[in-house]
């Protein structure tokens, strides 16, 4: 029945391929803008760990002036996103959760020991060794570096498989040294290529750029000046002349992350925190009230805003858009059907029943539909093609994958089918007496 | 007017009406809302840097190994930069206005602890960097050379003797207007003395509403990575930075340069969203201004394809030519403006869901009457044809069985 339907559905739409083809642009259209839409509001709202993202944490704590809340760029009242250096040192010290790693972005020049290859500058994420693990980065070659070197800040390094391909042109460089600024860093392990999107655990200057290529022990700072990438905020009039003051003043640039397996960790953890933050209140600092925070990932990527308004408001805009192409086809659907009631008529009269009429024609819409979601496909294509070519760093985002082509034919059909009903149900009203009038 | 026998027309054939009607109202709701966003994002876009951003190339240099001297490599890269024909001035600064980067501070006019501080957006450069932005100074003097702080200086907290300041920051510190010659104080109660008040300059960040905000320390800090800006004979930048960038390259310095690009290339990307939201916008807008066009057109002909045989009666009866077409037209104009009046009402539902939800500006109302006048006139532009059609149906098409 289906696939009689389906023959008679082409042959009626080629009774009137024009009327036809205005209602595939139209459902074309609204899919193709509408999918555009949807597939960055897809892409940035993504998970970028979801075997683990309600177990890892984004740890704050309110250590900002005592007048004036901390305020995010879009001047949003919340906690401080990131944390000086020394409750950051007390943040690693606690041994309550699972996995711990604090961060920030230094910068250095790498100058290859191979000729070929000019010196370039890099930013390297500079963290502990359970980073790794906590956030299911995988290797290739050799492994984090040890517990010592974490400790003391060693010159190691861990290298993604592009700088290992371009340094060392892909051979196991576990062993190897690598020159940046003044000193040698040894390479303990190669990842492969690791590209969380959004780049949640690090959210202050770009939630869609690429992750860092090198990673080296936090505690380097520790011992050594070199220059820092990313945001230092600072309430407090300081002042800051040296390595060692900058150390010890309550500037914020190093973020938090815990591994919470459970809600016993957790707990506890946040209870620590408080008690460690009534301490400090008793020496003097952190003279706001109680404000500490634990989000877990998909928490903290909302807290950070990281699908902007702007997409939520042209998601809607485009959805309506999408309405209007539908209302304009279930017009176009009510006059191409009004030209088909003298052979409904006739059907009718020879036995069809209402049922059999109403299924044909959604068939027909149906057909259109998936013609409307092609055409719209090639639209969404063009429109992020576009959005590719005039955003610099949106790549990621302007892409459609597999799930998207579907959703977008899917949502072709459903939206035509939708829009079909009506003018196929006016249509099965038709009387078989109908027929055997005017003619 | 025939209005009353048009309504009871519409009203014994609704659907057609009703879905148009409906289209009508969310392409208004839509269109005004859109065009109101896209205008606040091009002004956002277009406001006045205060900058000559067309005719400045910006370049990044990154120094490394032991050998480099960052003070040395920066007299030597801006002589060479300033010796270049078509070159009209070559600075340094540390870093670039509107690129999204740089630093901020409060400062205020007092030593009164209590004094609520404003916050500025701070940058490091020498006498000259002004002209190579090309911003304006409307009272008192660039940076005198004894002024400029050495990178030494600077990192053992030497605090700058002069400082020049934006007029816009100057008239949140001094509210009487008597910045020039006066004090600013850093937050740890270090002051410098105002001697240069620029007329209009941009800072780093384009959504902080701070933006004019900024303030100029005299100094050269020690920094490994370096930036300069170089201004251009106007229409000469293009043909200058191949030029510009191999004199830089042959100097025998250790770095390497990471940028070199015009500065509004660099502003655009600033730009990169709003932009886009507009651009993306105004696509919507005339699609949406089309398919609906195209519903017009397409109810109108119907409408007309059904009543031909009504209409040759009219004819025969005595109608004229141009009653037929003022029939068409005011019928459809009926079924615009119902769908008009509920679209004005979804235009501002849409932009209270908007404006609540995401904090964006309310809506200014005057675009409402300019939406419903563009949908009247494409309505009548639309309903044209088909009306003109039906005009020239001949009377005697009364007398046959259709």
């Amino acid at each position: 029945m289906f696939f009689y339907n389906l023959r008679l559905a082409w042959i009626s739409i080629k009774q009137n391929v024009s009327l036809n083809l205005l209602m595939v642009c139209a459902i074309g259209l609204g899919i193709g803008v509408s999918m555009s839409m949807i597939t960055l509001y897809a892409m940035m709202s993504g998970n970028p760990i979801p075997e683990k993202s309600d177990q890892l944490f984004a740890v704050r704590i309110d250590n900002w002036d005592p007048d004036e809340a901390y305020t995010d760029y879009q001047g949003r009242e919340t906690q401080p996103f990131q944390h000086s250096y020394k409750d950051a040192m007390v943040l690693r010290s606690s041994t309550i959760p699972l996995r711990k790693a604090a961060m920030y972005k230094g910068y250095f020049v790498v100058e290859p020991a191979n000729d070929t290859v000019a010196p370039y500058g890099q930013v390297v994420r500079m963290t502990d060794r359970d980073f790794f693990a906590m956030f299911n980065v995988p290797f290739i070659y050799g492994g984090v570096w040890s517990e010592s070197a974490n400790d003391l800040g060693e010159r190691v390094v861990v290298i993604a498989k592009e700088t290992n391909d371009k340094l060392f042109g892909g051979e196991d460089s576990v062993g190897r040294q690598i020159k940046m600024g003044e000193h040698q860093y040894t390479v303990t392990g190669v990842i492969d290529t690791w590209n969380p999107l959004p780049m949640f655990y690090d959210l202050n200057n770009k939630a869609f750029g690429d992750a860092e290529l090198l990673f080296m022990p936090f505690a380097i700072i520790s011992h050594s000046e070199f220059d820092r990438a990313g945001n230092t905020n600072g309430w407090k009039a300081e002042r800051i002349n040296s390595h060692e003051e900058f150390l010890n003043s309550e500037n914020i640039w190093i973020q938090f992350w815990a591994e919470l397996p459970d809600a016993f960790t957790q707990d506890a953890f946040k209870d620590w925190l408080d008690s460690y933050v009534l301490e400090q209140k008793k020496l003097g600092r952190f003279p706001r009230p109680l404000n500490n925070a634990l989000d877990n990932v998909t928490q903290w990527l909302e807290v950070n805003h990281v699908v902007p308004d702007d997409n939520r408001v042209m998601l809607a805009l485009s959805f309506m858009f999408l309405a209007v192409c539908l209302f304009n086809t279930i017009g176009m659907l009510l006059a191409r059907f009004m030209g088909k009631v003298s052979v409904v008529g006739l059907r009718r009269a020879l036995g069809a029943s209402k049922f059999s009429i109403f299924y044909m024609h959604l068939v027909e819409v149906a057909l259109v539909g998936l013609g409307g979601g092609l055409f719209g496909l090639l639209l969404s294509y063009l429109g992020l093609f576009m959005l590719r070519e005039s955003v610099e760093g949106i790549e990621k985002l302007a892409t459609m994958n597999l799930p998207l082509v579907l959703m977008a034919i899917a949502l072709a059909i459903f939206a035509s089918v939708l829009a079909g009903i009506y003018p196929a149900w006016r249509i099965c009203q038709i009387s078989p007496a109908h027929s055997l009038k005017t003619q | 007017m025939e209005i009353r026998p048009i309504l009871s027309a519409i009203l014994r054939n609704k659907t057609g009406a009703i879905l148009l009607a409906i289209q009508i109202a969310l392409t208004l709701a839509v269109v005004v809302n859109a065009m109101f966003i896209v205008q606040q994002r091009l002004k956002f876009i277009g406001r006045p840097t205060g900058i000559d951003i067309e005719n400045i190339i910006v370049i990044s240099s990154q120094g490394f190994g032991s050998s480099y001297d960052h003070e040395q490599t920066v007299f030597s890269d801006l002589e060479l930069l300033r010796a270049i024909p078509g070159v009209k001035y070559a600075a340094h600064i540390s870093r670039f206005p509107l690129s999204g980067g740089g630093s901020r501070s409060g400062f205020t006019s007092t030593t009164d602890s209590d004094a609520e501080s404003v916050g500025a957006n701070y940058y490091f450069a020498q006498n000259g960097t002004i002209d190579a932005l090309g911003v304006k100074l409307a009272a008192g003097r660039d940076f005198l050379p004894t002024e400029i702080l050495t990178g030494e200086q600077i990192d053992n907290g030497v605090v700058a003797s002069s400082v020049l300041i934006t007029k816009a920051l100057a008239e949140k510190l001094f509210p009487d207007g008597n910045a020039l010659g006066n004090l600013v104080y850093g937050g740890t109660g270090d002051s410098s003395r105002v001697v240069g008040i620029i007329e209009k300059m941009h800072g780093a960040w384009v959504s902080w509403d701070g933006l004019n905000q900024v303030l100029i320390f005299p100094g050269l800090r020690k920094d490994s990575g370096q930036r300069y800006l170089v201004r251009t004979e106007p229409g000469q930048r293009d043909r200058l930075i191949p030029e510009v960038e191999s004199v830089l390259e042959k100097a025998s310095v250790s770095r390497y340069l990471d940028r070199m690009e015009p500065m509004s290339e660099m502003v655009g990307r600033s730009y990169d969203n709003d932009r886009v939201v507009a651009n993306g916008l105004i696509i919507v807008i005339v699609l949406l201004v089309s398919i609906t066009g195209l519903g017009i057109v397409g109810l109108a002909s119907f409408l007309v394809r059904q009543r031909t045989k009504q209409v040759g009666t009219r004819r025969a009866l005595g109608a004229q030519k141009y009653h037929i077409v003022r029939y068409f037209l005011v019928e459809n104009w009926l079924i615009t403006t119902m769908g008009v009046v509920v679209g004005t009402v979804m235009a501002f539902g849409l932009n209270y869901w908007t404006a609540t939800e995401f904090s964006l500006p309310k809506l200014d109302p005057v675009f409402v009457p300019v939406g419903i006048l563009g949908i009247w006139v494409l309505g009548v532009l639309a309903a044209a044809g088909p009306a003109k059609r039906a005009s020239n149906i001949s009377p005697a098409i009364a007398t046959r069985t259709v």
